[in-house]
């Protein structure tokens, strides 16, 4: 009966989403706005239906109601309530719904927020939105049902899948598509935009903080994925250049193009056309990333997605796509600025390399990505690119980018003089050479580190003094105490200093992944009890090992071990292995000594016959890799800056709907 | 002093340069020989050592996961197989190449500069000059044009009568405006 409910909610918000779009279109072609807000209607009507849909889901999961394939596939009866409600995105079918009901929430919030202030826009932005979701509630309806029953009941379920049963995993897959499906709304603004041929900066202004939360989400969910890693995986990092994960690092890289280049066509009304065409990028990246998760067309360690939903995909890939090319080229002269670049050494120009470096990234994570595809086509053989090219093919390329996010705060709109960078330039490098030289003075010797290091701190000083330079100017100008000033600043301009925030997290994480990459230990051996080893300044005596039930069908054999941090007791520490005996799946969970300036990270390795009295450890020395998450929590504040709601300029936009374009300040 | 260095001291009155040098080749190609079969029997390959190989190998079952961490039973294998031939003093590149010929060069994490997969690297290398030329000749079109603008004009880029009234143009460029603190003081005293 529930499941029932659920497919028929599904097919009715299918139908308020065609509804939306055709009432959409006939109102705008008949000039008969009360369609349009009819179509607008529908597109939050469609949002509680979906709701619904995904609630019953939950409630068949809950009540372990096997006689749904989509139930008995991802939840079992032993599993814990809490388990049962993520499973929702715990596999193929379900997580396509949960897509569609974000895509609904992010349309219905746009519709209400958005709907007073650009009519023109709204009925296009209703069809490209609503058309994206009748595609994703069409697959859910017709091809990947989670409401589809079983010809009989069986007595209990194949349970989640054992890496999705970690805490970082319950909110890695939301934000992660919060991120994606947030894209659709500037690019349902932007095709708007092209469509109606009103061509200003409306449509980004409508949807800047859009981007911004969208752009929050994809950055929360990659930094949490990489934690889940880290904590779940068993393999000592946090990324590994998996396809899944450039799969949703492309879109971002675009996004942040994006970001900074709408910054040069809202003060010099520049560059439309790169902007539209990179927000058509995003959202085409977007696509073909939930794509790659879901269809396993690029198999992965998350293959759990596998199905076969490609060619739909990649139809509505192609359609969007050719589409939005058609759009940009029928405007191609309406989008030409009067404007002209005035110097190379400018804050215009800063963006311009600022976006030609992530495009660089983008296109190398792109074509190394999608390589084995490629090679498969072409030449037959499955082909494969590791980490180590992605590392050599990147490093470069993100610390000129780096470099340029310490010196481009110096330049000015319009044009620069070489010798105010200089001024400005000169103390900082000299510090971060001072810096190095101690650096040298204690032992590291790599030069690919130093470069790095040298590049990383010099960025950092530099956008340090961005913030002081601000404070200082206000404690002059009002008479303010210095923490006054840095909190009025950062309200004032919190577009600005959100991005330094933000550029201060990249640094912080950057300083991690040199640490990381350049300085990691590690050593593998077989240890009976008693047994010591070492590793760096690092001691552990491993103490014995112990096998207990866990929840469900879950089997656990978990060592005990103490480490010496020269020769120092830190305490008991516990890796342990975890065995599915339903699915026989095996998983290492380390355990690590955290510190500020490393992880001494130890794994019970279960690819080897483990005897209670001797077992094999792998430990980790990761240096830094504590500063990747303080970064990353460094960067969400930033981002929660320069995203959060504006009380003045709603106030201003709703009051005198005739002036928006004027309400919004940089 | 070089000539102080008598082999004569081992009782072989050896005087002849040549068959001096003939001697120490002969000598060391000894040691490295027995060297070479003491650690064949008895030098036991450590963990370290086959995962300094593997971490560079994929299989092609479970793609995307090192050899080195992966857990399966095929990898633990492959791992035993790396062991054995350590053990019998193959050399890291020779156990990737044997991997490669019995698997394809799929299992490579660096994948060989042969064939196809040279386009891997003669693509963003082509990709970075033709977006390098591309840029630059935009750019440059730009700034032509834009000086030309700035010749005719007292105010550098003179903006769109649309855009002039989205964004509040200054009355002087920027750069005229005294230095970077007193341009951010400004700038936050209008914004109050």
């Amino acid at each position: 009966m529930i499941p029932d409910l659920g497919y028929i909610a599904l097919g009715f918000a299918f139908g308020t989403a065609v509804y939306a779009a055709v009432a959409a279109w006939y109102g705008h072609r008949t000039d008969q706005p009360r369609w349009v807000e009819s179509a607008r209607n529908a597109t939050i009507i469609t949002l509680p239906l979906v709701a619904l849909a995904c609630f019953l889901l939950i409630v068949s999961l809950l009540r372990s109601d096997f006689s749904v394939e989509y139930v008995w596939r991802v939840s079992s009866r032993g599993m814990p309530d809490y388990l049962k409600v993520t499973a929702l995105w715990g596999g193929q079918a379900g997580s396509l719904l949960f897509w569609n009901f974000l895509l609904a929430v992010f349309t219905a919030a746009a519709m209400m927020r958005n709907w007073r202030r650009q009519r023109e826009l709204m009925a296009y932005a209703i069809m490209v939105a609503s058309f994206t979701q009748i595609f994703f509630l069409g697959l859910s309806l017709f091809i990947e049902n989670p409401f589809t029953r079983l010809a009989f009941v069986p007595p209990d379920g194949n349970g989640l899948n054992p890496l999705l049963r970690h805490p970082g995993m319950i909110i890695h897959p939301p934000m992660l598509y919060l991120g994606f499906v947030g894209f659709t709304i500037p690019y349902a603004f932007g095709m708007a935009a092209l469509m109606s041929g009103k061509l200003d900066d409306t449509w980004i202004r409508l949807t800047r903080r859009w981007t911004l939360v969208a752009w929050l989400f994809l950055s929360l969910g990659l930094i949490l994925g990489g934690r889940w890693a880290y904590d779940v995986l068993g393999w000592g990092g946090y990324w590994a250049w998996d396809p899944v994960e450039n799969a949703s690092f492309m879109p971002w890289l675009a996004g942040t193009a994006f970001l900074h280049s709408v910054m040069i066509q809202e003060k010099r009304d520049m560059f439309k056309m790169w902007n539209m065409s990179l927000i058509v990028l995003t959202y085409c990246l977007v696509i073909s990333g939930t794509f790659i998760v879901r269809s396993g067309v690029i198999s992965s360690v998350h293959s759990f997605a596998q199905s076969a939903i490609g060619p739909l995909f990649f139809g509505f890939i192609a359609i969007m796509f050719v589409f939005s090319v058609y759009w940009l080229s029928k405007r191609h002269e309406a989008l030409k600025s009067e404007n002209h670049l005035n110097s190379f050494l400018s804050r215009e120009a800063a963006f311009l390399y600022n976006n030609f470096l992530i495009l660089a990234i983008l296109a190398v994570v792109f074509l190394f990505t999608y390589y084995p595809i490629f090679s498969e086509l072409i030449t037959g053989e499955k082909g494969f690119v590791g980490p180590p090219v992605y590392e050599q093919a990147t490093g470069p390329l993100f610390g000129v980018l780096v470099l340029l996010m310490g010196v481009a705060p110096l330049t000015m709109w319009y044009r620069t003089s070489a010798q105010r960078i200089g001024m400005g330039v000169r103390w900082p490098a000299l510090a971060a050479l001072i810096f190095i030289g101690v650096l040298i003075v204690l032992g590291i010797r790599d030069w690919r580190a130093l470069l790095g290091l040298w590049i990383v701190s010099f960025a950092a000083i530099l956008t340090l003094l961005e913030f002081w330079k601000g404070t200082r100017g206000r404690m002059k100008a009002k008479g303010e105490p210095p923490w006054t000033a840095f909190a009025t600043l950062m309200g004032r301009n919190r577009r600005r200093y959100g991005g330094y925030w933000i550029h201060m997290g990249v640094i912080v994480m950057a300083f991690g992944i040199i640490g990381m990459e350049l300085f990691q230990e590690q050593t593998q051996i077989r240890l009976t009890v008693g047994d010591t080893l070492s590793l760096g300044r690092y001691e552990m005596q491993f103490l014995g090992a112990t096998r207990f039930p866990g929840p469900d069908d879950l089997l656990i054999t978990q060592a005990t071990v103490d480490v010496y941090d020269n020769g120092r007791y830190v305490g008991q520490y516990y890796p342990r292995t975890e065995l599915y005996t339903r699915t026989n799946q095996p998983m290492t969970i380390p355990d690590a000594r955290s510190t500020i300036s490393e992880d001494f990270y130890i794994l019970m390795i279960n690819w080897e016959p483990t005897s209670s009295d001797q077992a094999t450890f792998r430990v980790y020395l990761n240096p830094l890799v504590n500063w990747v998450w303080a970064g990353g929590i460094i960067f969400v504040i930033g981002t929660l800056i320069a995203a959060w709601p504006d009380r003045k300029e709603e106030l201003v936009t709703v009051s005198r709907p005739h002036q928006t374009v004027l309400a919004g300040g940089d | 002093m070089k000539d102080r260095l008598r082999i004569t001291d081992y009782g072989l009155p050896i005087t002849d340069y040549r068959l001096r040098i003939t001697f120490c080749g002969l000598l060391l190609t000894l040691l490295f020989f027995t060297a070479g079969v003491v650690v064949a029997q008895t030098g036991e390959v450590t963990d370290d050592e086959v995962n300094a190989v593997a971490k560079d190998l994929f299989c092609p079952v479970c793609e995307s996961t090192p050899l080195d961490v992966c857990p399966t039973k095929a990898c633990a294998d492959w791992r035993e197989l790396i062991r054995t031939q350590l053990a019998e003093g193959k050399t890291r590149t020779e156990i990737h190449d044997y991997f490669a010929r019995q698997y394809g060069d799929g299992v490579l994490a660096d994948p060989p500069k042969r064939g196809f997969s040279l386009i891997l690297w003669a693509l963003p290398v082509i990709g970075v000059a033709i977006g390098g030329v591309l840029f630059v000749r935009y750019v440059r079109n730009l700034r032509r044009e834009g000086d030309v603008v700035a010749a005719t004009a007292v105010v550098p880029a003179n903006p769109s009568p649309a855009s002039a009234a989205s964004v509040p143009q200054p009355a002087t460029p920027l750069e005229a405006s005294g230095d970077y603190v007193s341009r951010v003081e400004e700038e936050l005293l209008a914004r109050k």
